[in-house]
């Protein structure tokens, strides 16, 4: 016998006939029905708790704002191919597919966001030409995510509903850390250090 | 049912690490005498425990929450054959390919075989307790190959040529400074002026580690979930070692136990608010990577899956133990243990330690092998309390001591004593009889309102540290009896 | 009300002066108290240990002897908790289906004595007097298994000239566990430790809880250290009044306190 059809015997084995029910109740919450500009307000502050930097602005100046937070870090600029060309500072160079650990050679990145999850604090890349492909988000040491109040939602179950299960996707709640130094959390560790976010909103 | 009924062999001796060499009992009196461990654990479960309590309390709805996460773990066991195989199907169809292992032996077998064939002489991992499990580190060695973990905690503890002590942090042991002795004296090139700041000894890892994640061929991972209906697996991480490894290497080999699934996208929306939380106290962990399959120019394009059973089928066989394998690996009941808190968890000898390895360990390997562990436990609750997916531990506790008690082929003289005790306890003379023989007690006091602290075992192992009072010359029902007739 | 009392094996063998606290309060209340003679254990030390096919007739023993009674009450939130959680399931282990649906009904009617009070009896002020510095342990059973809350607490606080004072780490475990006391009595010191470490930083007279088992540990250990600080069970405390006190002879052990004229030692 194959280990697999081994496996799967033992499992019929060990179920015997009888299998308990298999209902779940869902009582949680699955929709977060507070105001838009709540929201808003709940993702900077869990952002900004996980020591993320939160830009607010309006739609229109989601390009100034970036070039704005991007100030004073020296190097290059690459972002996504579906970035759009108002978001990009003055000689920001589009991802062009070169191996990814080249892509170690830049000081930022700037990409879009697919859902951002308010309660938590989490913004969800889908490897869509607008956040870029996974080593995008990873490798420079600052990341820029712009997030559009179309896209933010309150709740994780909320977040889940909007995405596609079967592309890559990065959940990212602030810049990378780590507790493991007597449990008490340090900010950056292999990912970007700085986590930079431009919400737009009206 | 149990497994040895049912023929369904349990996890194979001699390979892997799920079996001390001391009981529980010898091994934790050690460990009790380490005032500088009993300082850092006391240290580290104090802060997390509050951290945790604070983000769940902020949840209105987590109670639940976890009632669904317990329920959506009792489906999927109940009918994990048939999500295994659409698991299977899902990730063969994106380009996966999709291993069994029986026991530790064949995963160790078919993980080696699948690095020899890139030719690479190196690994990378993210931290898993599958492979810690099966001792895959060990079986790569042997083979020649280096395998390097990338986890903060786990480097600390290879470095350190260490044993992790935790599941979520395997170094909890080590405290800054002892961190900071292994870095400086193991990482080559290390700055000299490295201090025991927290931030500074990250920093340290990141330079050490850099280079190795960039010329990584080959990445070894374990997996926290597996959607059965999309084929999708999810690394929930903070550090970004995790996203290394899981997007540089060409080719990616992921160990998980076939208990890691759930039956579908929808399920994940429940345990990505419980894990998060429950374990390093956080609304949501740093970085989750999820992914199905491979895709094309993004992320390596060799992707297997290996799935593990060694000793989880016999598990599952239990009606009462078999919720152990609903286990999200959040720690929360190692934070909260009071016996783990004091020994840490090198005494459980096993790579999971604390409350749900007091139950998990003796099942996957047989309850003899592992038989001091159901004991190991005051079943005083606060894993129950605290686990996001409502685990029963201390019932399952109490179901082992039976299993080993009922599991001995003669009588020890406890079971002579208890099976006497029973028999004089369902007797109401007898037990007069009995407490009053127990009254007698009293004499060896001469006097005194405790007995004497030297009495034979087993009295010896309480009145060591405690006194015992002297025994009342009457008992209550007695003297109510007396006064009140009857 | 009729109230059934069980003394539970260790109170009666041990510690009667609990039980016979229990009964004086209650009669105090107005209830009259019955203690049905052939009552032992509830079983759960054997169940507890491994030895779940021999808490069977323990268990049936417990069922004939509260067999009629109309409630039950018991100066532990240990033994109640087994016999809401344990005895029906062992019994139906066994086979023992009509036992288990008579152990499930007797749990019905069964109370821990701070529940019996609060919520049958409706009562938190007990007319009690006990004028001492006072810090409670809420023992794991229960806290836990029973929920039984902040009952206990407010009770005491209702007790005249009581001094109640909070326990640090007050929700950790003592380290008694039954027979893990025993078997594991290096970790199970480690924990009594600390529990006594927080008694004593509150510079209590007396340290309380509702379980006679965790109070004889806890009280064990502070009498071995001579700490001075000694361990009442709670039913001791509600059953003082100023006429009726209960005394602490100097040199008694904890979880020893006796009520004159009742014990002689
Ligand atoms: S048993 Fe529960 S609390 Fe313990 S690690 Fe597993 S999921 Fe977490």
């Amino acid at each position: 016998m194959s280990a697999r059809d081994d496996v799967l015997a033992r499992i019929r084995t060990a179920l015997g006939t009888q299998q308990p029910p298999t209902e779940v109740a869902r009582d949680y919450r699955t929709t977060d029905d507070r105001p838009l500009p709540e929201l808003l307000d709940v993702l900077t502050d869990r952002l900004e708790d996980y020591q993320a930097t939160v830009h607010r602005c309006a739609p229109d100046a989601i390009g100034p704002t970036v070039t704005a937070a991007l100030h004073g870090i020296p190097g290059d600029v690459v972002v996504a191919p579906g970035v759009p060309a108002q978001w990009r500072p003055a000689g920001a160079i589009e991802d062009d597919g070169r191996p990814a650990v080249d892509l170690t050679a830049f000081a930022a990145t700037l990409t879009g966001v697919t859902v951002a999850v308010a309660e938590t604090g989490t913004l969800v890349l889908d490897a869509s030409p607008i956040c870029g492909r996974r080593a995008l988000s990873l490798l420079p040491d600052v990341l820029v995510c712009v997030v559009t109040a179309d896209q933010v939602v309150g709740s994780v179950p909320e977040g889940l509903a909007r995405l596609d299960p079967l592309r890559p996707l990065t959940m990212i709640s602030g810049p990378s850390a780590t507790s493991d130094i007597e449990l008490q959390r340090v900010e950056g560790v292999h990912g970007p250090r700085t986590l930079l976010v431009v919400l737009a909103s009206d | 049912m149990t497994a040895v009924f049912l023929g369904i062999p349990t996890a194979p001796a001699g390979v892997g690490n799920l079996r001390g060499d001391r009981s529980f009992p010898d091994a934790a009196r050690d460990a009790l005498r380490d005032g500088q461990l009993r300082a850092n654990l006391g240290h580290a479960t104090t802060t997390i425990r509050g951290k945790r309590a604070g983000v769940v309390a902020e949840v209105p709805d987590w109670a639940e929450l976890r009632e669904a996460g317990r329920a959506i773990k009792a489906a999927t066991m109940a009918r994990l054959d048939e999500h295994l195989i659409a698991l299977e199907e899902q990730v063969t169809a994106r380009g996966g390919t999709v291993h069994w292992a029986r026991d530790a032996t064949e995963a160790n077998q078919i993980v080696t075989a699948l690095v020899q064939a890139t030719g690479a002489t190196e690994v990378v991992k993210v931290k898993s307790m599958a492979t810690q499990e099966i001792g895959l580190n060990e079986a790569l060695e042997a083979a020649g190959i280096e395998a390097l973990e990338t986890d903060l905690a786990e480097l600390i503890v290879q470095l350190g040529e260490d044993k992790p002590s935790h599941i979520l942090v395997p170094a909890i042991h080590k405290n800054r400074a002892e961190i900071r002795e292994i870095f400086a004296r193991t990482i080559p090139g290390v700055d000299p002026h490295l201090t025991d700041d927290p931030r500074k000894l990250a920093m340290a890892a990141r330079e050490h580690l850099r280079e190795r994640f960039l010329r990584a061929r080959v990445a070894v991972s374990g997996a926290n979930f597996a959607v059965a209906e999309t084929g999708t697996l999810a690394v929930v991480e903070s550090e970004g070692n995790g996203r290394m490894c899981l997007t540089l290497p060409q080719t990616l080999i992921t160990v998980m136990g076939i208990e890691k699934l759930v039956p579908t996208w929808r399920d994940l929306e429940v345990f990505l608010q419980l894990l998060p939380r429950s374990s390093t106290g956080e609304r949501m962990n740093p970085y989750t990577s999820l992914w199905a399959g491979i895709t094309p120019g993004d992320g390596p394009q060799d992707f297997h899956l290996v799935l593990l059973d060694n000793g989880r089928t016999a598990v599952l066989a239990d009606e009462v133990g078999r919720e152990a394998l609903h286990c999200i690996r959040c720690s929360a009941c190692l934070n909260v243990c009071p016996v783990y808190e004091r020994t840490g968890g090198h005494a459980y000898g096993s790579v999971y330690p604390g409350p749900i390895g007091a139950v998990l360990s003796p099942q996957l390997t047989g309850v003899e092998d592992n038989a001091s562990l159901p004991y190991a436990s005051s079943l005083c609750g606060a894993c129950y309390d605290v686990c996001p997916v409502a685990i029963d531990i201390p019932s399952i506790l109490v179901h082992l001591r039976a299993e080993h008690v009922e599991a001995q082929t003669r009588t020890t003289p406890e079971a002579a004593a208890f099976r006497a005790l029973s028999k004089v306890m369902s007797h109401p003379r007898l037990w007069r009889l009995a407490q009053r023989a127990a009254g007698l007690g009293r004499f060896l006091a001469r006097g005194r309102p405790t007995l004497p602290a030297a009495l034979p075992p087993p009295a010896s192992a309480w009145t060591r540290t405690r006194d015992l009072p002297t025994p009342p010359a009457k008992t209550f029902t007695q003297q109510w009896a007396e006064e009140h007739g009857s | 009300m009729r109230v059934a009392l069980f003394a539970t094996c260790l109170v009666d063998t041990m510690v009667p002066q609990v039980a016979h606290a229990t009964a004086t309060l209650l009669q105090r209340l107005g209830h009259e108290v019955i203690v049905p003679a052939g009552q032992s254990c509830c079983g759960q030390m054997h169940v507890n240990t491994g030895y779940r096919r021999e808490a069977v007739p323990i268990v049936a023993n417990h069922v004939r002897a509260f067999a009629g009674a109309e409630a039950i009450v018991a100066p532990s939130g240990s033994c109640v908790a087994s016999i809401h959680h344990q005895q029906a399931a062992v019994a139906r282990r066994a086979g023992e289906h009509a036992l288990a649906d008579e152990a499930e009904a007797l749990a019905g009617r069964t109370y821990e004595l701070s529940q019996f009070l609060v919520d049958v009896l409706g009562v938190t002020d007990v007319g009690a007097y006990y004028p001492h510095r006072v810090t409670y342990h809420p023992t794991c059973h229960s806290l836990r298994l029973l929920r039984v809350g902040d009952r206990p607490l407010q009770l005491l606080r209702a007790v005249r000239g009581l001094d109640l004072v909070e326990l640090p780490g007050a929700e950790s475990c003592c380290g008694f566990g039954g027979t893990f006391a025993v078997k594991n009595a290096d970790t199970s010191t480690a924990m009594l430790t600390d529990k006594m470490a927080n008694v004593l930083a509150t510079h209590a007279e007396v340290c309380t809880a509702g379980d006679s088992s965790c109070l004889l540990h806890i009280g064990g250990g502070l009498s071995r250290l001579r700490s001075g600080t000694r361990t009442v069970h709670l039913a001791e405390i509600l059953a003082s009044t100023e006429e009726n006190s209960v005394q602490n002879g100097a040199s008694a052990p904890s979880g020893t306190a006796i009520v004159p004229g009742r014990v002689d030692l």
